[in-house]
């Protein structure tokens, strides 16, 4: 069963008194959960956000579906999101996407077998004036050769 | 060629993004003159200034703040800063650089509109930018500067911030009251407008980031200062994010009225290593494309990029070379309008759908000769028909890249490859 830890709880009671209305906190408690639960959110997490926030399980289903930020399955411990939109796809972001997934011998949203890493493929990450760029987990590597890219992955602890 | 550094006169200096660096270079005294001035009175001087919203639309800034209903009846002040147009990096620069530029013009809106309550909803990538502000709240807060009895003038104003979660969509300002309110970002029917109805119901007003940090600068210079640079219908600097087949990207502040040619090839430096200049997207994704040599006359006003069939937009300028086959890049756009559309409305949850399925369709070789004019009826049939503007935004790009590059389009259909020589796409497949 999913729980939070005792800050985790601490933090969600505290979002849900931060707003107007409760509703505001289900966005920042589902990053709360996400970051406790392995980068991802499972129904377990749904039913738990459900009866702590005393909000129907199917409105945070429905908030939660909605963003492209909350996991709907497990990914690696590091989430490498490539953007490809235009600016990015005309300086070498195809190019970039299809390297690192070979090198670590993954297709597009798949975790590599030690769970360290799963490559995505999103759109525009407001960094493309030092294009191709990524963002793994909460940082931005910006003006990327596919080279680089690896070799910044291959430094990850 | 030279930017003209208005906002971003101080942006270079890494003390400007803390309380005390901002306050030696003259920060927060434009608030100070504010509050003691009526409310009524910065109304008229931002309308006068002839201000026009940095976020897409352009509308006048002043005219929107007199739309919200004269009583005491509590008001929201939102400030847009999910920044997810392609190609637009400019509300980053501003959050990371000068914080409090933006507080401060925030401060000073909120005066203006007699608003005690304020969010800075910030798109949810955005990470660094966030602890930026974050930062710069709590000594605004420690300085007296928000809060209750704000310098002693009687004014008090509390500020927070909110982090989206990934959807294009929040940034339009309906879409992002309902991810502030807790739902699914999904846009409501104007009217009710915000000024009259928004978040939790009560007037609310939705501004960018540039064009809240701009407030300050009307406030230093007045109305005729501000007037200074622009044209008449465009008054005032604006921040362009330069990206694409560019020596030169970034950021670039110059007047409004700045030719298009002289960002592209003076600031930026032209194109990289000798290829030629093929076309330009002037104001985000959404803004209609304009060939070479249109590029070539453009200047970058609301006017007279409205009198090509374009927009200003954001202030995204994306550069494309000889070497960019048209129909991948219309691909690629079209690939994230589908992903994109929240799907609320019919015409564009379908169209989107087809748009992106008919050019994927030509660029995996397997176009039907009648897939070109298709492509534009199905746009066609998107224009004016929503909720909100994403349709539109979705469909104007493709009638524009149909028109302006139809050889481009037919080539491909007949030949299953693209026209642009040595030209290998990365595979439909690379989306999903
Ligand atoms: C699909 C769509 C996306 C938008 N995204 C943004 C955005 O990221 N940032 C922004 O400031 N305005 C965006 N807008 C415009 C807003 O709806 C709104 O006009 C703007 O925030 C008003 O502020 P302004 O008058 O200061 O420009 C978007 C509009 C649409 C239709
Ligand atoms: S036009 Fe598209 S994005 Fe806008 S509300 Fe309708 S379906 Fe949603
Ligand atoms: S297009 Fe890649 S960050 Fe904007």
């Amino acid at each position: 069963m999913f729980a939070l830890s005792p800050e985790g709880l601490e933090r969600v009671k505290k979002e849900m008194r931060r707003y107007e209305t409760k509703q505001s906190a289900i966005i920042p408690a589902l990053y709360i959960a996400q970051q406790e639960n392995n980068g991802w959110i499972s129904d377990e997490v749904i039913d738990y956000l459900s009866r702590v926030m005393e909000i129907p399980a199917a409105q945070i289903n429905e908030v939660f579906k909605f963003y492209t930020m909350f996991n709907q399955k497990p990914v690696g411990r590091y989430h490498v999101q490539v953007c490809g939109t235009l600016s990015c796809h005309v300086n070498g972001a195809p190019e970039l996407i299809e390297f690192l997934c070979r090198h670590l011998g993954v297709k597009l949203d798949e975790m590599t077998a030690d769970g360290k890493f799963t490559i995505s493929r999103v759109e525009c990450l407001g960094s493309c004036g030092t294009a191709p760029m990524m963002q793994v987990n909460d940082t931005y590597y910006e003006n990327l050769t596919p080279e680089k890219a690896l070799q910044i992955l291959k430094n990850l602890p | 060629m030279k930017e003209t550094k208005v906002l971003t006169e101080h942006y270079d200096k890494e003390e400007y993004r803390f309380l005390e660096g901002y306050q030696k270079w003259g920060g927060y005294s434009m608030l100070r003159k504010a509050l003691k001035m009526k409310p009524g009175d910065i109304v008229e001087m931002v309308k006068a200034s002839g201000l026009r919203g940095r976020g897409g639309a352009g509308f006048p800034t002043g005219v929107k703040w007199g739309f919200l209903p004269k009583n005491g009846e509590p008001r929201y002040l939102l400030c847009n800063a999910d920044e997810g147009e392609p190609g637009t990096f400019k509300d980053r620069l501003i959050m990371e650089r000068a914080p409090h530029q933006l507080i401060e013009g925030m401060l000073i809106a909120a005066y203006a509109i007699e608003s005690h309550k304020s969010y800075i909803y910030v798109r949810g990538e955005y990470n660094y930018p966030i602890r930026v502000l974050e930062k710069a709240l709590e000594e605004a807060y420690q300085a007296g500067l928000l809060g209750r009895n704000i310098l002693g003038s009687g004014f008090h104003h509390d500020m927070d911030i909110y982090r989206g979660a990934g959807a294009y969509i929040c940034g339009e300002e309906t879409g992002l009251i309902s991810s502030l309110e807790g739902y699914k970002g999904q846009p409501k029917l104007k009217p009710p407008f915000p000024a009259v109805q928004g978040y939790l119901k009560k007037p609310t007003i939705v501004n960018n980031v540039e064009t809240l940090a701009a407030v300050v600068i009307i406030l230093r210079d007045g109305p005729e200062g501000y007037r200074k640079y622009g044209t008449e219908k465009s008054p005032g600097t604006k921040i362009f994010s330069l990206s694409g087949n560019v020596l030169r990207p970034g950021n670039y502040e110059v007047p409004l009225g700045f030719p298009l040619k002289d960002l592209i090839f003076g600031l930026g430096g032209g194109i990289p290593n000798g290829h030629q200049l093929k076309a330009v997207i002037p104001g985000g994704s959404s803004a209609p494309v304009l060939t070479a040599e249109e590029a070539m006359r453009a200047t970058l006003d609301y006017e007279c990029l409205a009198n090509m069939g374009t927009m200003l937009g954001s202030g995204a300028v994306i550069v494309l070379d000889d070497r960019q086959c048209m129909v991948d890049c219309l691909g690629n756009l079209m690939h994230f309008y589908h992903h994109e559309s929240c799907g609320q409305c019919t015409p564009c949850r379908e169209g989107t759908g087809w748009l992106d399925k008919i050019t994927q369709r030509i660029l995996s070789g397997q176009g039907q000769p009648a897939d070109v004019d298709l492509l534009f009826k199905v746009a066609d049939n998107m224009k004016g028909r929503t909720i909100c503007a994403l349709s539109d935004a979705a469909a104007l790009p493709v009638m524009s890249f149909v028109t302006k590059f139809r050889d481009e389009f037919d080539y491909y259909v007949h030949n299953g490859k693209s026209k642009v020589k040595g030209k290998v796409l990365a595979h439909a497949q690379m989306y999903h």
